[in-house]
């Protein structure tokens, strides 16, 4: 029978997988879709609860995390694209600019 | 039997294809096993019984989330392989294993708490799109407005940073220059 452990687990492994993307990643469109890895494990584990706690917050959580994901890659993406513009590369290695 | 064929189906199609996602160099590779995974997750959703939340993932992310991706991906080169320097891949697998074993144990821990029980029950009678309408358009009203707001703001700055001038450069005090110079020659 499958319980809630492991839905968490499952939850627990993606958002593994998505955190190692964005420590390894050095570019910045790969790195963006880790993060949304990251939102999908999160996702996962809010459904889960929802379902085997039997209440609604879960999901509307659930909810809001998806709008949150969508704001982000329109904004994120519009900085890309004006980075790329100005770098002619998304690679996070370049963008050392700042620095001291 | 059902409900543990499709989970373990749909967790391994998962896992797999957001590792193909990680740890893939081609960009367009990575795109699409990113939606075909959401796709799989979304199947998670009707698992669960959250119908509602399944569809909303299919629409909002594998639809719109991935279109966006999808012409992002026209400015930049997406044919050519990423190269990209990893000079300590152990210690980031270290630090990453690490990690993920302390949210393995933040999120199972309320698990053996006694503390938990359901706020907004799922309403008898009614199915998962109708509860989840009630819930969200009564008790949280203001955080849907507030998250309204917060996309009405995001496509305003999307338009602003990608499409404003899209024929010229944003940044780089060249290009400005000469186009005034183009600009005064028309004239």
């Amino acid at each position: 029978m499958i319980g809630l452990n492991h839905y968490l687990i499952l939850s627990g492994l993606l958002f593994a997988i998505g955190l190692m993307g964005v420590m390894r990643r050095k570019n910045l469109l790969m790195l963006f879709f880790a993060t949304e890895v990251m939102l999908n494990a999160a996702n996962i584990a809010f459904a889960a609860t929802s379902h085997y706690y039997g209440d609604l917050t879960g999901q509307m959580f659930a909810f809001f995390i998806i709008a949150v994901a969508a704001s982000e890659v329109a904004v994120g993406l519009g900085l890309l694209i004006v980075l790329y513009k100005k770098y002619g590369s998304l690679d996070l290695d370049g963008l050392t600019t700042m620095k001291g | 039997m059902y409900e543990q064929i499709a989970f373990y189906l749909f967790s391994v199609l998962t896992i797999g294809l957001f590792l193909v996602t990680v740890f893939s160099k081609n960009l367009l590779y990575a795109m699409t096993s990113l939606a075909a995974g959401m796709v799989m997750i979304s199947g998670l959703f009707f698992v669960l019984g959250a119908d509602f939340l399944g569809v909303v993932q299919l629409i909002v992310y594998v639809g719109a989330v991935m279109a966006l991706y999808a012409f992002a991906m026209m400015f930049f080169d997406a044919t050519r392989d990423i190269k990209e320097k990893n000079p300590n891949a152990g210690r980031v697998f270290l630090l990453g294993g690490l990690i993920a074993v302390m949210l393995v144990i933040i999120f199972s821990a309320p698990i053996y708490s006694e503390n938990i029980h359901a706020i907004y029950p799922p309403i008898p009678g009614a199915g998962n799109a109708q509860s989840v309408g009630l819930v969200l358009f009564t008790k949280y009203l203001v955080p849907f407005e507030v998250a309204a707001v917060m996309l009405l703001v995001a496509m305003v700055a999307g338009i602003i940073l990608a499409g404003k001038k899209m024929d010229q450069s944003l940044t780089t005090e060249d290009d400005i220059s000469k186009e005034v110079i183009l600009q005064e020659d028309e004239k």
